[in-house]
């Protein structure tokens, strides 16, 4: 009895090991298993988001063919339908926003890392990333309301006399006053995106190691070589990428451009001529869209501001991961 | 810790929730934003009468159709009339409800309220552009005691779907050939010149902030915004001011008994005292609902607002059905509208 006893009390420890060892390798492939599916979702929700745009569009898509990106015709009552002119206007307002934000927004940093008294950093880093949380509505109501006034009275006049001679500005700014248009929206998305240039473009700044500048400034920089000469080229791609980010969020803004830009399907030469984006023609007609045609015209324009943001996310993604393999190099 | 307080309002308010739906049998409805603001006046007055709530959601007369057609709201309610043959397809009745104004509101200096007049026809070519200044010799013999500006027109439109474009579209295609082949009507169309804004506010809005301008509202909007409207020339030959009579002629001169499906738009209709541009809004219901109470409940509750509702209606510068029309509509629903067993849901 006894030798069974001392025989068994080893095993019965060894099995007793091993089910804790079990369990533990049991709840460590569950925790990988739910953390998977939890990565998993998200890939699922953006594969159906794709194909549901992909097959919401297939009626417009075949019925228009590739005519459907390159003509400008827009006429519901017709069926006729062409994405050129909200395509054109997404991109000109994002440019004009990123032309107006990305110098502010870059030098916002640039003051903040390196030249801000050090009591005033946080207050205006603060300040920024409000400006940031303003829900886009409320841009949309202040842009209506006080910016395009101010633009129509003072800006637009100002803008049509000055270059009323000058060939190519004379069809940039020509045309009445009428206060909102593409102009009008590259403003207000300038604003929008400021702040996001702004902090990205203040982090990376902030992973210039000290030792660089300090040994410029010992040779002798000034404050403007050291930042033209040693911050800027060490943080190029990064704040190429913050860009980037703030154009991605430039393109697909809805409801402040929707209020601001003047809602025509129109390609006008002039900058002060109301035009449309994308996402502004949808959140504008999808509600009244009658006919299957309409709607899937509308989810096709969806699908092209898809695939125009995903392409400049991931174009900002790639440098911005270059950065990080260049800092940890 | 105790908080008796706490917890007897805690108490209360899961017992208030779970009370809540059994005390009032809610109606739900989707559709036109026009009506909206009427639609809910009337379900707060309801509510506070008989205990039942309705649910309207203003989601535009498109969604309106789809949700009625897919059946999961009691009724849809639409400003474009459904066409007797999809009404048939879909097994729906249709009704108009409650009657607006479309108005043109301009913004010029000098030029007060009433005071310029217009007509169909130069409406058309103003929003085409091809009448570009508001001295043109089309406006100026319409008014020929008015000193009109040199400025230019700076048209606006509506840059949603609706039923205002709708029905503006409408009357400028029967009005003008050049229109209807150009543009034509629907709640969105290719417009040839001008801003789009949104909802009539926005529309009413960018008129008010341009000079120069002009644009179509919601008769309510120009009324509370102390907008300048114009008379239009109607189908008579006369010019009217736009105002709750002229709008009311004009429903009360439509032909509705022999318009299947109530299908009448009532632009350019005829009457002396007539405005052209004038608006039903339409209700959609199942002439076999699935869900017979609720349905019940919904004409029970569109019966009160003919009964009861024409003050409140006039109050938000709605105009109510006429009389001769409210008892058409009674007719269709004892007619048309029936429960499983075969009997009218309301008498």
């Amino acid at each position: 009895m006894v030798d069974v006893a001392l025989e068994d009390v080893p095993s019965a420890k060894a099995q007793d090991k091993l089910r804790v060892l079990n369990w533990l390798r049991l709840q460590d492939k569950s925790f990988h298993f739910i953390t998977m599916g939890a990565a998993l979702t998200v890939l699922l929700i953006l594969g159906g988001v794709i194909a549901s745009l992909v097959i919401g569009s297939i009626p417009a898509l075949s019925t228009f063919g590739f005519a459907f990106f390159t003509t400008e015709k827009w006429n519901p009552v017709t069926e006729q339908f062409g994405a050129l002119a909200p395509i054109y206007g997404t991109l000109v307002t994002a440019a004009i926003a990123m032309l107006i934000a990305a110098p502010i927004g870059i030098g916002v940093a640039i003051f903040l890392t390196e030249l801000c008294p050090v009591p005033l950093r946080r207050p205006v880093g603060i300040a920024i990333e409000l400006l940031a949380g303003i829900p886009s509505i409320i841009y949309g109501i202040w842009g209506l309301f006080v910016l395009a006034p101010f633009l129509q009275k003072y800006v637009q006049p100002a803008l049509i006399d000055a270059s009323a001679n000058i060939p190519v500005l004379s069809s940039l700014f020509a045309g009445p006053p009428y206060g909102i248009g593409i102009l009008t929206a590259g403003f207000i998305l300038a604003i929008m995106v400021l702040p996001f240039v702004a902090s990205i473009s203040r982090d990376v700044f902030e992973t210039v190691p000290a030792v660089l500048k300090e040994a410029a400034y010992g040779c002798g920089c000034t404050t403007w070589e050291v930042i033209h000469a040693i911050v800027i080229p060490y943080t190029r791609v990064g704040v190429i990428g913050g860009v980037m980010l703030g154009l991605g969020r430039a393109l697909g803004e809805t409801m402040a451009v929707t209020f601001v830009i003047g809602n025509a399907h129109r390609i006008s030469e002039s900058l002060l001529a109301p035009g449309t984006t994308i996402s502004a023609s949808i959140a504008n007609e999808f509600t009244e869209a009658v006919g299957d045609l309409y709607t899937s015209s509308l989810i096709a324009l969806g699908l092209i501001l898809f695939l125009i943001t995903f392409i400049i996310l991931a174009i900002a993604r790639y440098l911005l991961m270059r950065l990080e393999r260049q800092a940890g190099s | 810790m105790n908080f008796p307080f706490l917890r007897s309002a805690i108490v209360a308010a899961v017992v208030g929730l779970a009370a809540a739906p059994v005390a009032a049998a809610d109606i739900t409805g989707a559709g036109a934003t026009f009506p909206y603001p009427i639609y809910a006046k009337w379900a707060a007055a309801y509510k506070t009468e008989t205990g039942n709530g309705l649910n309207y959601q203003s989601i535009g007369s498109g969604g309106g159709v789809k949700q009625i057609k897919a059946n999961t709201v009691t009724f849809g309610a639409t400003d474009a009339p459904l066409k007797a043959d999809e009404l048939a397809t879909a097994g729906l009745a249709q009704w108009p409800m409650v009657i607006g104004g479309i108005v043109p509101v301009v913004n010029l200096e000098g030029i007060s309220d009433g005071q310029l007049t217009l007509d169909g026809p130069t409406l058309a070519n103003i929003f085409l552009g091809s009448v570009k200044t508001w001295d043109d010799p089309a406006i100026q013999k319409l008014n020929p005691g008015l000193k009109l500006p040199a400025t230019a027109i700076a048209i606006v439109h509506r840059s949603d779907g609706s039923g205002t474009t709708f029905n503006f579209t409408n009357y400028l295609s029967k009005i003008s050939p050049d229109w209807k082949a150009k543009v034509g009507e629907a709640t969105a169309v290719e417009w040839p010149a001008g801003i789009g804004a949104k909802g009539n506010e926005g529309v009413a809005n960018n008129v008010i902030q341009t000079k120069g301008a002009i644009g179509y509202v919601e008769y309510a909007y120009a009324k509370q915004n102390k907008m300048t409207t114009t008379k239009l020339v109607n189908h008579a030959g006369t010019a009217v001011t736009p105002t709750v009579p002229s709008f009311q002629a004009a429903a009360a001169n439509a032909d509705w008994a022999h318009a299947p499906g109530y299908y009448q738009i009532l632009t350019d209709q005829p009457g002396a005292q007539s405005w052209p541009i004038t608006a039903a809004t339409f209700i959609l219901m199942q002439k076999q609902p699935t869900d017979a109470a609720a349905a019940g409940e919904a004409l029970k509750f569109f019966s009160w607002a003919f009964n009861k509702g024409a003050k409140a209606a006039e109050d938000l510068d709605y105009i109510p059905l006429p009389e001769p029309l409210i008892k058409l509509v009674r007719a269709t629903w004892a007619a048309d509208i029936k429960g499983p067993d075969g009997k009218a849901l309301i008498n």
